[in-house]
């Protein structure tokens, strides 16, 4: 156990410093000045020096690598130049909506998936399962952006049950705000949720242990949840700690439709302003969170079940 | 079935000037958000322009856009990840971590940083996509060089005295190969999916240009009292995905049904 934890936790360590270096590039990669992109051709030359210096544009490559890395550590992300503001505050502020709009579209994803998932796999190739898969094709090929603007239109504009942009504060107007939006998010991950819940649920189906709790008269439901499910959980834990990449990209478009102010819509207003340091700041957390998710994912499995410690070790 | 509508969605995009009843940008200010009718199959927009000749031209941007960053990364990855996986080492361990970082950027992250550093405009979608997705093919090709290696007939043609780059490229990659272009249906909707996605939130095509996610974009403000300009071309975007899963579907039948 313990040389699998050290292995693993190396492992994402390595990718972590990957990831930094990648987001170090960003700026250096600019073509030409990015100083001249961000301020625009008619900055004067104070300015245009004061921002070098912001940047930390004007030491050797290394040591500028040195110091990304070293401000990492302590925390300090750099200084937003247009927003005339750190950039972990600005990250903070704007933390909130984001995070939970991925919990809820999880929720949403949980409840839509599981149940499909549950009656596609008691029939395989049945009736039923036909039509989930036909469901899930279909909402596999769906652009995220068009299904909000599709919910907006017959739930926001038309029947008026939810608004369709902007964020609203107290529990219920988070609640109401967020429910369309997780809902978009919700349901592209649902086929996700629906693809491998259902192979995984068909295999322990066929398992033996299975066939003795039927045969011993147990009911279809208590089988499914008591026994099956609990098996077949595993593979769409690893499968939604992969996704939350998705998930986390699906908020950016999302967030944009239904303008929310989240880590997306910052995002792209940063992308627009040319403000380096928030976007590297952004892309690192987003990578950075896949990882630390990722590796959670692998350590809970670990605890939970024996074989995956033992068979690699 | 899945491919019979692929087949109508790409010929139709790319005869789009053929096709198409109007010019994409032609402007009739006598007929403002008109909804669907026999002259305007997808009605018209707020500039009065056909939105049923928009989709097809904007269609045609799209799958030329969609085919390259698909295409162009998959013998890249293809090749990286089938050497990994057969020569193993300190080769295997530096792909394998480089696919991780790269696979660890959320996919949308990723491009939209490349834009930021590019500048907006289907070039910076078309370098970033590249750049993350032949990792993904690299993954995929490695895990199946790992099974592969240990078979008898790879493990004859090296006992043979082969090269090792003829054992891996005409033993090894032609077996590979088709799990790659199965994913590869898969990968296109997707990729499809993101680059509408840029062109939507302003970062792909820029307009007046037409493509799928601008014609959507450009919809959004008249959502309500013209459906018919976010919805339309939309569906046609789901369409052809449920034609390319269908597609992949029977591709992967067929796989299992040559090899049980």
């Amino acid at each position: 156990m313990i040389g699998y934890l050290v292995r693993r936790v190396g492992t994402s360590l390595l990718v972590l410093l990957g990831l930094v270096l990648a987001t170090f590039l960003i700026v250096r990669l600019v073509p030409g000045d990015p100083v001249q992109a961000l301020l625009g051709a008619r900055a004067t030359p104070q300015a245009v020096a004061q921002a070098r210096q912001a940047l930390g544009l004007e030491e050797p490559v290394l040591q500028q690598l040195w110091s990304y890395f070293v401000h990492l550590l302590t925390g300090d992300l750099g200084t937003s130049i247009p927003l005339q503001e750190p950039v972990s505050s600005a990250i903070g502020s704007r933390l909130a909506p984001s995070v939970l709009l991925i919990v809820y579209g999880l929720v949403v994803a949980l409840v839509v998936g599981v149940p499909l998932a549950v009656v596609a796999a008691l029939r395989p190739r049945g009736v039923v399962d036909h039509l989930v898969r036909f469901t899930t094709t279909f909402a596999f090929a769906m652009p995220t952006f068009w299904l909000g603007l599709m919910l907006a239109l017959l739930f926001g504009l038309r029947l008026g049950w939810f608004p369709v942009s902007g964020y609203e504060s107290g529990f219920g107007g988070v609640l109401r705000s967020l429910t369309l939006p997780a809902i978009t998010l919700g349901l592209s991950l649902a086929v996700v949720v629906v693809r491998t819940l259902r192979t995984s649920l068909i295999d322990v189906m066929r398992t033996e242990y299975v066939e003795a709790a039927r045969s011993r008269g147990m009911s279809t439901t208590r089988v499914v949840v008591r026994h099956a499910l609990r098996n077949a959980v595993m593979p769409t834990i690893t499968l939604l700690s992969v996704d939350i990449g998705f998930l986390i990209g699906g908020t950016v478009v999302i967030e944009s439709v239904f303008r929310l102010p989240g880590l997306g819509t910052l995002l792209l207003s940063s992308v627009q302003r040319r403000d380096y340091p928030l976007i590297q700041a952004i892309t690192l957390l987003a990578g950075a969170a896949v990882v630390v998710v990722g590796l959670c994912a692998d350590l809970l499995q670990a605890v939970l079940d024996p074989r995956v410690r033992l068979g690699r070790s | 079935m899945g491919g019979a509508i692929v087949v109508v969605i790409v010929v139709a995009g790319f005869a789009a000037p053929l096709i198409a009843p109007y010019r994409p940008d032609a402007i009739d200010f006598a007929r403002l958000l008109s909804p669907p009718s026999g002259a305007h199959l997808f009605g018209t927009d707020d500039s009065g322009r056909d939105v049923f000749s928009r989709t097809l031209y904007g269609l045609r941007v799209d799958l030329v856009v969609v085919l390259l960053v698909t295409y162009i990364p998959l013998p890249i990855g293809v090749v990286v990840g089938a050497v990994a996986g057969h020569v193993g080492g300190v080769v295997d361990a530096v792909v394998s971590r480089l696919t991780d970082i790269m696979i660890s950027f959320p996919f949308i992250v990723l491009v939209i940083a490349t834009v930021a550093i590019v500048g907006p405009g289907l070039t910076g979608v078309a370098i970033g996509i590249p750049l993350v997705s032949w990792a993904l093919y690299a993954r995929l090709a490695r895990s199946q060089m790992l099974l592969l290696r240990e078979q008898q007939f790879m493990l004859a043609a090296t006992t043979l005295g082969f090269r090792r780059s003829r054992v891996i490229f005409r033993h090894g990659v032609p077996n590979l190969l088709r799990t790659c272009l199965v994913y590869s249906t898969v990968d296109i909707v997707l990729n499809l999916l993101v680059l509408a996605g840029l062109s939507y939130l302003g970062l792909g095509q820029q307009p007046p240009g037409a493509e799928l996610g601008t014609i959507i974009a450009g919809g959004e403000s008249n959502l309500l009292d013209a459906w018919w300009i976010a919805t339309l071309p939309g569906l046609v975007l789901v369409l052809f995905g449920i034609g390319m899963g269908l597609l992949g579907d029977g591709l992967s039948d067929d796989e299992t049904r040559s090899n049980p």
